[in-house]
């Protein structure tokens, strides 16, 4: 059962653990908005290592908005960054998160 | 038989029969030999695998945005489930996960993987060096603008671009919009105008 | 190091040059390179994962990392997964990659 939906807010946590990660540094930390369940795989980061990487779980398309990624961003608002980001990386954002 | 090769980095390996053996050439040697003596793959297996590679381009891509722009209730299934649509045109995906991102009038969509190289090869083959590199990996998700420019694209102001950063099990065509004045070409003509590069959402279809 | 809690391969965002678009076609040896990935992969052999790939190549080092070609960083990745899984050995490996370059020279 995948825990966010489409729509819903969503912040990418905030650690920095070495090993195989596929969620890229630049999302650490930030808040976007579940655009899609893309379904349900494998995690990388143990299957990196010769494991199973079960159970499977969800893995999101999750879209960040530039302003919230770099404060220096010179394009207009509603420009976008849309990155596949596995569910235990995602904790659900407060309407009103930081 | 020599090649031109159009690069600048001296650490691109020859073509194999052009300068002495580079260590990692041997390496490649070493182990395809010792896998193909233990029985793991056959020589057979190697080329087979290598001619199926050189099969797939851009033009497969192509023919599937070409589809796309002449068959709406195409369109829409490409858009809802783009490994199943490349397959109903006899296009073998193998284990692809497709997200095709459409352009629309205001929209841009752009592809990357800033982790690695994660690309549709099934569909467009292998990709370009540049998709690989570190400037492209680095840039387009924070300048995607400038970027663009430096292939000479302008996307206009009043425009929104999506950068879709490939970092896990999915990978993504960019779906361009049709260009004017193409009422009357059929599917062949149309495919014609659709680059590697517009699939990709560095560049926009050529103009008919 | 400047950041360790970057992986040298997580570049998204950093500063860079300008892109080079030039392109080169692939070489005999790296479509092989590819090919051998391709195979041990698929379902029939399942012997390296396209992450155990990545993380291979990740773990080159940035050194490593930033002066190997794509597929230079590639045989380097599959060749320690065969080492790690007892596929191949170094022995074998030593002798026949001496084999190869010495047949190389005698054919210069």
């Amino acid at each position: 059962m995948a825990r966010f939906s489409p729509g819903d807010p969503v912040q990418v946590q905030d650690i920095r653990p070495p090993g195989h990660i596929r969620t890229p540094l630049y999302v650490r930390g930030k808040t976007g908005t579940i655009e899609r369940i893309c379904g349900l795989f494998a995690n990388p980061e143990e299957l990196a290592f010769g494991r199973d990487g079960l159970p499977l779980r969800p893995l999101y398309r999750v879209q960040f908005e530039q302003a919230e990624l770099w404060p220096d961003y010179d394009g207009p608002a509603g420009d976008a960054v849309e990155v596949e980001i596995f569910e235990h990386w995602l904790e659900p954002a407060g309407r009103n998160a930081p | 038989m020599s090649h031109v090769h159009d690069h600048d980095h001296d650490h691109t390996p020859p073509a194999d029969q052009d300068g002495p053996l580079s260590y990692y050439q041997a390496m490649e040697g070493a182990v395809r030999a010792l896998l193909i003596e233990k029985g793991i793959v056959t020589a057979d297996e190697v080329r087979a695998a290598i001619e199926a590679m050189d099969a797939r381009s851009p033009a497969l891509g192509a023919k599937v945005v070409a589809r796309a722009w002449s068959d709406r209730a195409y369109k829409a299934r490409l858009l809802a489930n783009g490994t199943a649509a490349c397959e109903e045109l006899g296009i073998d995906m193998g284990p692809t996960r497709l997200v095709v991102v459409e352009n629309q009038e205001k929209l841009h969509n752009v592809i990357v993987c800033t982790l690695c190289s994660c690309y549709p090869r099934m569909l467009l083959g292998l990709p370009p060096d540049w998709y690989k590199a570190r400037a492209y990996r680095s840039r387009v998700v924070r300048e995607p603008r400038a970027v663009l420019r430096e292939f000479g694209t302008e996307i206009p102001d009043g425009w929104q671009i999506r950068v879709h950063d490939s970092t896990a099990d999915m990978r993504y065509m960019v779906l361009p919009r049709r260009p004017e004045g193409t009422d009357g070409l059929d599917e062949a003509a149309l495919a014609d105008l659709v680059t590697r590069d517009c699939m990709v959402g560095v560049a926009l279809p050529k103009a008919p | 190091m400047s950041d360790p809690g970057r992986a040298h391969h997580d570049m998204g965002g950093l500063p860079a040059g300008p892109v080079e678009s030039s392109e080169h076609d692939y070489a005999l040896w790296e479509k092989r390179v590819d090919a051998l990935l391709v195979l041990l992969s698929d379902k029939k052999r399942g012997l390296i994962r396209v992450d155990e790939l990545r993380r291979g190549i990740e773990q080159l080092g940035a050194k490593a990392y930033d002066e190997m070609s794509y597929y230079e960083r590639w045989i380097a990745s599959i060749t320690s997964n065969l080492l790690e899984k007892g596929v191949i050995t170094s022995d074998e490996l030593g002798h026949k990659m001496a084999e190869i370059e010495a047949r190389a020279r005698e054919a210069s």
